[in-house]
Formats: C-alpha cells, structure tokens, sequence
C-alpha cells in the first residue's frame, strides 16, 4: 500500500478531533483522567498505543518529531514509532530534545529543559494510580471525584515499614494542583521534579482508554510523609562516556566478573556532551 | 440531653418481603443497645440502613454531628456521610476480612484511618499503631505482618483496633462475635467491654447471642419479622421477658 492511503498521521480526522476535545479537557483538568474512544493502532498494547493517538492528533505538518524510549532515540520501541511517524505523516525526525517540536516519550523526561513551544506525550501503561490498591473501577472514581486519597499514603507507609525508607522509585505518585492524584507513568522517581515545566504534557493511556495533561507551570507534588520526605534518587556516580553528574544514570553489566559502569539514560544528552569535548572515566573491565 | 443517633421510623423492603419496618429509638452518649432477634429478623438491614450501607424506603437517622449538631445523616451529601463514617462513625463486620485490607500490614490497616483524615506523620501513625495494637493485645512484633498470618481472633481484634483509632463516638457492630470459639469470644467481649467503658463509646451491637448482649449492652431491641417486639433494659428483657418471641428465644438458650 502506497504511503498516500492514509490519512494524515495515520488516523482518520474524526478520530483525532475526538482525541483532541480529551486532550483539551484533560489540560482544563489538570491530572483528572478523561476516557476517551482509543482505537486500535497496527502496533500491540504495551508499545504505546496511548502515546502514539495522542501524537497523531497533536502532529502537523511543520512539526518536528522526535521519540525517546528510556532515554534513548535507538531503541526498538523508539524507532519503529519514529518510522511510524516517517510513513504515515511524513514529518520531519529528529533526535535533538531542543529541535523538537512534539516528543513523544517512555519511561523519561529528557534531561534538557523543555521550552514553551514544545509538547511532551507520555504513553501511559496503567494510569489509575489507585489500582493495585483498591481494583473496582467504580471506586476510585469515586475516590477521586471525593478526594479520598489515605490509601495512597497507606501503599507509603507499607514502603517504610517494609525497607525504611519509601522505596517506589518509578511511577511514584503526584498530586497536581493540591486536587488529584495522578501516576506520572513510569518515569524514575528523579524525573518527578522535572514535572513543573514549561511544556505542555499530555498522558496517554491506549489499552486503557485514557488521557490525562498537565498544562505548563502546573504544580506538581509528590507525596511523602513529614518525617520521610520525597528523596528524587540518583545512582552516586558520574556518566562513563560524557562525565556528567546531573543526569538519570543506566547501569550496565560489561563482563561476567561483575564489572559495570554507568551511562546518561539520555543518548542525545551525552551525545551533545561528547561532542562539547566533555569525557568520563573510563571503567576497566574488573572495576566495581 | 440530646440523643446521639436517634432513629425515626426507618423501613426498608426488599420487593415484597420486608427488611425492617417502622423503626424507631434515641441512642444516648455513652449507652450500647443491643438488637437480638433470629435470622431473618432484620437487625441487619437495620443496621445497615443505619450505617448508611443501605437506603432505607423511609425514616430517618438523625445523628448529633460535631459541628453541626443534629443532622438527618440519610440526606446528608455523599462526602459529608463518608467523612462520618471514617470518623466520628466505625463499623465492625462480623468477618475481619470484610472490614481489614488483607495484603496490608496490621500497622497499615490501623494507620489508613489517620491517613484518611490528613496524618502525614510516619512517627506518629507507627506510634499510634503500635499503642492500638497493644490495646487490643497484638504485641508489637507482628504490627508488619498480614493479617493473613493472624488468627481469627486476632484479625477481629485488629479490625476493632482499625476502627477506634480515629476516637470515633458511635460503633456498629454486626455480630461482633460471630464464627469465634467460645474462650475467643470470651476474651473479645471482655477486651470490647474495656473498650467500650474507656472511651465512653455509644455503640449498637447486632448479634443473635444473648451472652454477648448480656455482658456488653445498656439496652435491649428484640426483633422478629422486622418489627421489634420489645425493647427495655437488657437485664430486665432477659429476666422477665413480656412478648412470646422474647420468651421463647431467652427459654431457647441452653443452661450448662
């Protein structure tokens, strides 16, 4: 089938209106979950069908689009969702965070701060962040719409009690605008300060059937308790390749003897840093 | 003085069968009334009906508020009545599993509570936890354990801990006693009977055991068919029972 056969960015414009008017009512909303009509898209749940409608209905022509999966541009998820884009809307790619205009994103924020011109699209596994504490739907609607939220606060405790110290260190949860709790998708807890930018974020969630947005500046807190305050972890190392160490470190295992080292999750971030003339030490392969 | 709870003709039906019908009594600071009746009698729903589980088909449940005063809890707006329920309110299954959070731990399940109105203090929700538990005499050493490692009397120990921790005025209690071995409920009624004179709490306890109303409540409602045939003070509807169906239940328990 030759490329003209679809539409715009792959979806039908119905489809993206109707995408849209979630979008819109999601960024009035700040964290509140909006359903929305997802379709079926030619990829599996888990690949970031949620991510991938939310940008169709974003994208124009002129914009320049960029994915990150993990931090980085060249991984599988990454780059089929990019030749997606390539294909269907024929959009300029890119792999610099600072030339793009929409970046579509899992599992990170990049590491350069995002400017008012640009939209950052989560894709959202599950984002009921009460789900594993209380399962009926119907409920923490209801616990939302009467913001009852104790019981997140119940899932903390039950993290200090066990390891004495609050050991969610991903998708941990927010509270937006002193209003609703919201799961910030499985960004490293480090990520979670970040959250108060200037871009917009739209969230999300294909199999789900949800999209939530948090407009720029908006407040973003994460919960802790008085006594055990919200800590964004960072591994205490400096990147191998570009020496940086103010960035969300991989760990990587080099050898069968143990030996490891630690590189910026973000390619295009260490990658600009490589070229700026900035180097790391380099790990031998017995190095602990 | 001014009824804690006082119940004005409640009735709820179930199509044509009827749940309970034209209720009516004050509960007064500090008093436990205690509803007995057989299976089938409606001391459920009514209790239900009065905790707000159930919408009764008429009457109304007027509750002394805090802030507010006497207020028809069935009209209030939902998040007033859930405020209630997690606070000045507690209610005690007669299955722990039904009132506890299973996958968390005892100190979790005696800390949502607080958590729910607002503690954000890890310290002091632990400190509290552990001074409930050793109320309701669970040591300390399991407060990070599941309730699913608890025995069953034990887990209703815990859900009654669950339930005071936030100084709650009213109890509802539904069987309270139920599906526990006699030594058990023996030591629970004496723990609840504690408990109770302690804190000064008003409390309404269902159950079809008259031993447990007999050692814990002020006051008495017999009920059949869904009307209450009698009520009094405990000792003297036990003693000198007046209605055919009061008589035939205190005859009914065996003397050993």
């Amino acid at each position: 089938m030759s490329e003209q056969a679809y539409n715009f960015a792959y979806l039908d414009e119905q489809t993206k209106r109707m995408i849209r008017r979630a979008i819109l009512k999601g960024l009035a909303i700040p964290g509140y979950q909006v359903p929305f009509a997802s379709r079926e898209m030619p990829m599996p749940y888990g690949w970031g069908t949620g991510g991938v409608q939310v940008s169709a209905a974003t994208l124009t022509p002129d914009d320049v689009f960029k994915v990150i999966d993990q931090g980085a541009d060249d991984t599988t998820n990454a780059v089929s969702i990019r030749k997606f884009f390539e294909k269907t809307a024929d959009v300029k790619t890119t792999t610099n965070t600072k030339a793009a205009s929409v970046i579509q994103t899992r599992h990170r924020i990049p590491e350069d701060e995002l400017g008012d011109d640009q939209i950052l699209v989560y894709q959202v596994p599950i984002p009921e962040p009460l789900r594993f504490l209380e399962p009926r739907e119907t409920e923490t609607r209801k616990m939302h719409a009467l913001e009852e939220y104790g019981l997140m606060h119940v899932k903390l405790y039950e993290d200090i009690s066990k390891n004495g110290r609050i050991a969610t260190s991903y998708a941990y949860p927010v509270k937006v605008e002193d209003r609703y709790v919201m799961d910030p998708s499985p960004i490293p807890k480090f990520d979670n300060p970040k959250m108060e930018m200037s871009a917009i974020q739209l969230f999300g969630a294909g199999r789900e059937q949800r999209i939530y947005a948090l407009p720029p500046y908006t407040k973003v807190v994460s919960l802790d308790f008085e006594d055990h305050p919200f800590d964004p972890s960072r591994a205490p190392h400096c990147c191998s390749i570009c020496g940086a160490s103010d960035s969300y470190l991989d760990e990587v295992i080099i050898n069968d003897d143990g030996g490891r080292m630690f590189v910026c999750s973000d390619t295009d971030y260490c990658e600009r840093r490589v070229a700026e003339g900035h180097t790391g030490v380099q790990v031998s392969g017995d190095a602990a | 003085m001014i009824p804690l709870l006082s119940v004005k003709s409640l009735s709820k039906d179930y199509g044509t069968n009827i749940g309970c019908s034209d209720v009516s009594f004050d509960l007064y600071p500090g008093e436990v009334m205690g509803i007995v009746g057989e299976s089938g009698s409606g001391k459920s729903t009514l209790l239900n009906c009065m905790a707000g589980h159930l919408a009764p088909d008429k009457g109304e449940v007027v509750f002394d508020t805090r802030v507010d005063g006497p207020k028809d809890t069935l009209h209030m707006s939902e998040p007033e009545r859930r405020m209630l329920s997690r606070t000045d309110w507690a209610f005690v299954h007669q299955h722990a599993r039904e009132g506890l959070r299973m996958n968390v731990s005892a100190g979790g399940n005696v800390g949502e509570r607080l958590m729910a109105v607002g503690s954000r203090n890890y310290a002091d929700i632990r400190g509290k936890a552990v001074d409930w538990l050793s109320r309701v005499e669970i040591s300390e050493n399991r407060i990070d354990d599941r309730p699913t490692t608890f025995s069953g009397g034990m887990q209703q120990r815990l859900q009654i801990a669950r339930n005071l921790v936030t100084s709650p005025r009213l109890v509802f209690m539904d069987e309270p006693t139920g599906g526990l071995d006699v030594s058990v409920q023996a030591r629970l009624l004496d723990l609840l009977r504690g408990l109770v004179r302690d804190m000064g709490l008003s409390a309404i306890i269902v159950t079809h055991d008259l031993a447990v109303v007999r050692l814990l409540a002020d006051r008495l409602m017999v009920m059949k068919d869904g009307q209450v045939v009698e009520n009094g003070l405990t000792d003297q509807v036990l003693d000198d029972p007046q209605h055919a169906y009061s008589q035939l239940l205190v005859s009914s328990v065996l003397q050993v």
